[in-house]
C-alpha cells in the first residue's frame, strides 16, 4: 500500500510535467489546475473542518476581478496581481467567516450562499467590473519582469508551480497540529471546546485560509484565460465546486483534483455536443453522487485497497456529529 | 403631499409592492420551515418547485385551457404529489446521514428541474394574464390600490394562517409537532411517521407551488425565477429563524416592505439590503429574530 501510494504520487507529478506534450490542450489543462486548486481549498473547509460553504464562488470570482483589474488598469506584474487577488479573498474570508461561524450546520450553508449572492450583486454593479460583459483582454504579463507568460507553455509551468504551492500548503495545514484540531472540531465540536480549544477561532482561521486559496485559484484563472465574467462569482460555480469535491472524495487530499478534472473535462467535452443539456447532466451526476457515491472516486478506491482498517472511520467527509438525529425515524 | 421629497403615492405604492413580495417570502419560508421541522432538511429545490407551480399554471392555461382559479387549486396538488414522489424515492434514503446531504441532494434536483425548463422554454419570460375578476384598481382617495396585489397579500395571509391553524390547533398538527420533538416515540404510539413525513414534504412544496401560481400574473414566468427568489428566502429564514410560524410570516412581510422602501430611497441597494440586514442580525442576535436554536 505504501509503495502503491508513493508510486501514485510520483506518477501524478510526472503526468503534470509532461501533460502538454501528450497532445492535451494547454489552456484546458490550466483551467483544470485552477478548478482543482479551488476544489482543494473548498475541501479544506468541508472535508477537514466539516463546514459546508455554499458561497465559495465569491472568493474565486472577486479575486479574479481584482487580479484582472490590477493587471489591466495598473499594469502590475503577474505575481503582484496574484498576491492582490489572494489578499482581497483572504480579507473577504475574514468578514464572511466571522459572520457565518456564528451559526452552524445548514444555517452556515445558507448564510454563505446569501452573502455570496450579495457579492454577486456588488460585482454586477461595481464600476470596475464591466457589468454583464465582464473584464476582457487581461494581459498575462511578464513573470518577475523577465518571463513572457503569453507563451502557453511558460504559463502552464507557472500554473503548475502555483497549483503545487497551494496543494502543498493544504497538505501542510491538514497534517499540522492545527489541522488535527480542525478534524477534532469536525468530529465533535463540543468535545473540542471542552478540551479547551476555542473552536470559533480555529474555524475562522480555516475559513480565511480556504478563502485565500480559493482566491489564488480565481486569480490564476484570470491570468490563464484573460477574461473574467460574473459566471465565476455565480452560485452555480459554488455548486460546481461542491460537486467536484464530492465526486472526487470529500476529506481526501487528491479527491478534489480528480473531481475537478472530471467535471471540467466532462463540461468541455459535452458543451459543443449537447449544449443546454450540460447543467441537467451535472444535476444528475450530483444526485447520483449524493445517493450512492458519497465517498467519491478516491474514497471508494481507498476503501477497496485497504479493506481491513476501521471501516466505520473510513467514510471521509462531512461531520458525523449531527448524524442520527433523524435516524431515529427509522 | 411629499415625504422626504418623494411623493406619498410612490411610498405607498412601494409599500404595497413590498407587502406583495413579502407575501411570497412568507409563504416560501413557511414551507421551508414546515419541511425543516420534521425532516431536518433544507429544501434547496423549493425555488424550483415554486417555478414549477407557475409553469403548471401557464401550461394549464395554454394547452389544457385550465383557468387561474383551477390552477390555484390544481398546481399545488400536482407539485405536492411530485414532491411526495421525490421524498419516497430519493430523500428517504438520506435520513440516517448528516443533514448536509439533504441540502446537496435537493440542490442537484433543483439543477435538473431548472435545467430541463431552460432547455425546453429558454430563459425568456412568459406572460400570464391577470384573471378577469381581479383586474383593475380601486381609488382609495390617498392612493390607487391594484386589485390583484391586494388579492396576493390577502390570499397569502389566508394560506399562512390556515397552515398555522392546522399545525397548532388540529389533531394532525399535534402529531406533527410531536414528531418534530421526538419522531421515534410518536411512532411507538402507533402514528404512521413515514407517511406523515411524506405528507409534510408534499404540503411544504405545495405551499411553494401556491406561491408560484399567485406570482404568475405579476412576474415573468421564467425557469430562473426560482433560484432568484430562493436565495433571498434563505436570507429571510436566517433573519427570522425557523422556530415559529407566525415569526416566519411577520419576517417575510416586514422584509418585503423594507425592500420596497429601499427601492424608493436608494434603488441601488434594493438587491442587497436583505443580505445586509441578515449580516446585522447575525452580529446582534445570532439565533435570528424568532429563533430558538443557537
Amino acid at each position: 500500500m505504501q509503495h502503491l501510494t508513493k508510486f501514485a504520487w510520483g506518477a501524478g507529478v510526472v503526468l503534470l510535467l509532461v501533460a502538454p506534450y501528450l497532445g492535451l490542450y494547454p489552456v484546458l489543462l490550466m483551467k483544470i489546475l485552477c478548478f482543482a486548486l479551488f476544489a482543494c481549498a473548498f475541501n479544506l473547509l468541508l472535508g477537514f473542518t466539516g463546514l459546508l460553504s455554499f458561497g465559495h464562488a465569491m472568493f474565486f470570482g472577486s479575486a479574479g476581478y481584482v487580479t484582472g483589474y490590477a493587471m489591466k488598469a495598473w499594469g502590475v506584474t503577474p505575481e503582484i496581481g496574484l498576491l492582490l487577488g489572494t489578499a482581497v479573498a483572504a480579507l473577504g474570508g475574514l468578514l464572511v467567516g466571522a459572520l457565518a461561524i456564528r451559526r452552524q450546520g445548514i444555517y452556515f450553508a445558507m448564510i454563505t450562499l446569501a452573502l455570496s449572492q450579495m457579492v454577486f450583486f456588488i460585482l454586477l454593479r461595481a464600476p470596475f467590473t464591466g457589468g454583464e460583459d465582464g473584464l476582457q483582454g487581461v494581459p498575462r504579463g511578464w513573470l518577475l519582469g523577465s518571463i513572457d507568460l503569453s507563451n502557453d507553455l511558460a504559463m502552464y509551468y507557472f500554473a503548475v508551480a502555483v497549483f503545487t504551492f497551494g496543494f502543498l500548503a493544504i497538505w501542510r495545514i491538514v497534517n499540522s497540529p492545527f489541522g488535527h484540531i480542525l478534524k477534532a472540531i469536525r468530529e465533535n465540536e463540543a468535545r473540542a471546546v471542552s478540551l479547551g480549544y476555542d473552536a470559533s477561532r480555529f474555524k475562522l482561521l480555516a475559513f480565511v485560509l480556504s478563502a485565500a486559496l480559493a482566491g489564488l485559484a480565481g486569480a490564476l484563472k484570470v491570468l490563464v484565460l484573460g477574461v473574467e465574467t460574473l459566471t465565476d462569482a455565480h452560485w452555480h460555480t459554488s455548486g460546481e465546486v461542491v460537486l467536484m469535491t464530492l465526486m472526487g472524495g470529500v476529506g481526501t487530499l487528491l479527491g478534489p483534483v480528480i473531481g475537478a478534472s472530471a467535471v471540467v473535462g466532462i463540461q468541455s467535452e459535452l458543451a459543443d455536443k449537447v449544449g443546454s443539456w450540460v447543467p441537467i447532466i451535472m444535476g444528475v451526476i450530483f444526485v447520483i453522487c449524493v445517493l450512492s457515491f458519497r465517498k467519491g472516486i478516491v474514497g471508494e478506491l481507498a476503501s477497496v485497497l485497504t479493506p481491513s482498517r476501521g471501516r466505520e472511520h473510513s467514510e471521509p467527509g462531512v461531520s458525523p456529529s449531527a448524524r442520527g438525529s433523524v435516524a431515529r425515524l427509522k | 403631499m411629499e415625504v422626504f421629497g418623494i411623493p406619498a403615492q410612490a411610498w405607498l405604492g412601494q409599500i404595497l409592492l413590498g407587502l406583495m413580495n413579502g407575501s411570497f417570502y412568507a409563504v416560501l419560508s413557511l414551507g421551508l420551515a414546515v419541511i425543516f421541522g420534521l425532516l431536518n432538511i433544507i429544501n434547496f429545490n423549493h425555488g424550483a418547485l415554486y417555478m414549477l407551480g407557475a409553469f403548471c399554471a401557464w401550461l394549464g392555461l395554454n394547452y389544457l385551457n385550465i383557468g387561474y382559479w383551477w390552477s390555484l387549486l390544481l398546481a399545488p396538488l400536482v407539485v405536492g404529489a411530485f414532491g411526495m414522489v421525490l421524498e419516497r424515492t430519493l430523500l428517504r434514503r438520506l435520513y440516517e446521514l448528516d443533514h448536509i446531504y439533504g441540502l446537496l441532494l435537493t440542490f442537484g434536483l433543483a439543477l435538473i428541474i431548472e435545467g430541463l425548463f431552460r432547455h425546453f422554454f429558454g430563459v425568456a419570460g412568459q406572460p400570464y394574464p391577470v384573471p378577469e375578476a381581479l383586474m383593475g384598481a380601486t381609488d382609495l382617495g390617498f392612493m390607487v390600490l391594484p386589485t390583484y396585489r391586494a388579492w396576493v397579500v390577502a390570499a397569502s395571509l389566508a394560506i399562512c394562517l390556515l397552515t398555522w391553524f392546522i399545525i397548532e390547533k388540529t389533531r394532525l398538527g399535534s402529531y406533527l409537532r410531536a414528531g418534530t420533538e421526538n419522531a421515534k416515540l410518536v411512532q411507538a404510539f402507533g402514528v404512521n411517521v413515514p407517511l406523515m413525513i411524506s405528507l409534510t414534504y408534499g404540503a411544504g412544496v405545495a405551499l411553494a407551488a401556491f406561491a408560484g401560481v399567485l406570482a404568475a400574473p405579476v412576474i415573468q414566468i421564467s425557469p430562473l425565477m426560482g433560484s432568484n427568489i430562493i436565495i433571498v428566502v434563505f436570507a429571510v429564514v436566517v433573519i427570522g429563524g425557523m422556530g415559529s410560524i407566525l415569526g416566519s410570516i411577520m419576517t417575510g412581510l416586514g422584509l418585503g416592505v423594507i425592500e420596497g422602501l429601499t427601492k424608493v430611497v436608494y434603488p441601488e441597494a434594493s438587491a442587497t439590503i436583505l443580505f445586509v440586514i441578515m449580516a446585522l442580525v447575525l452580529l446582534l442576535r445570532p439565533a435570528g429574530l424568532f429563533g430558538r436554536e443557537a
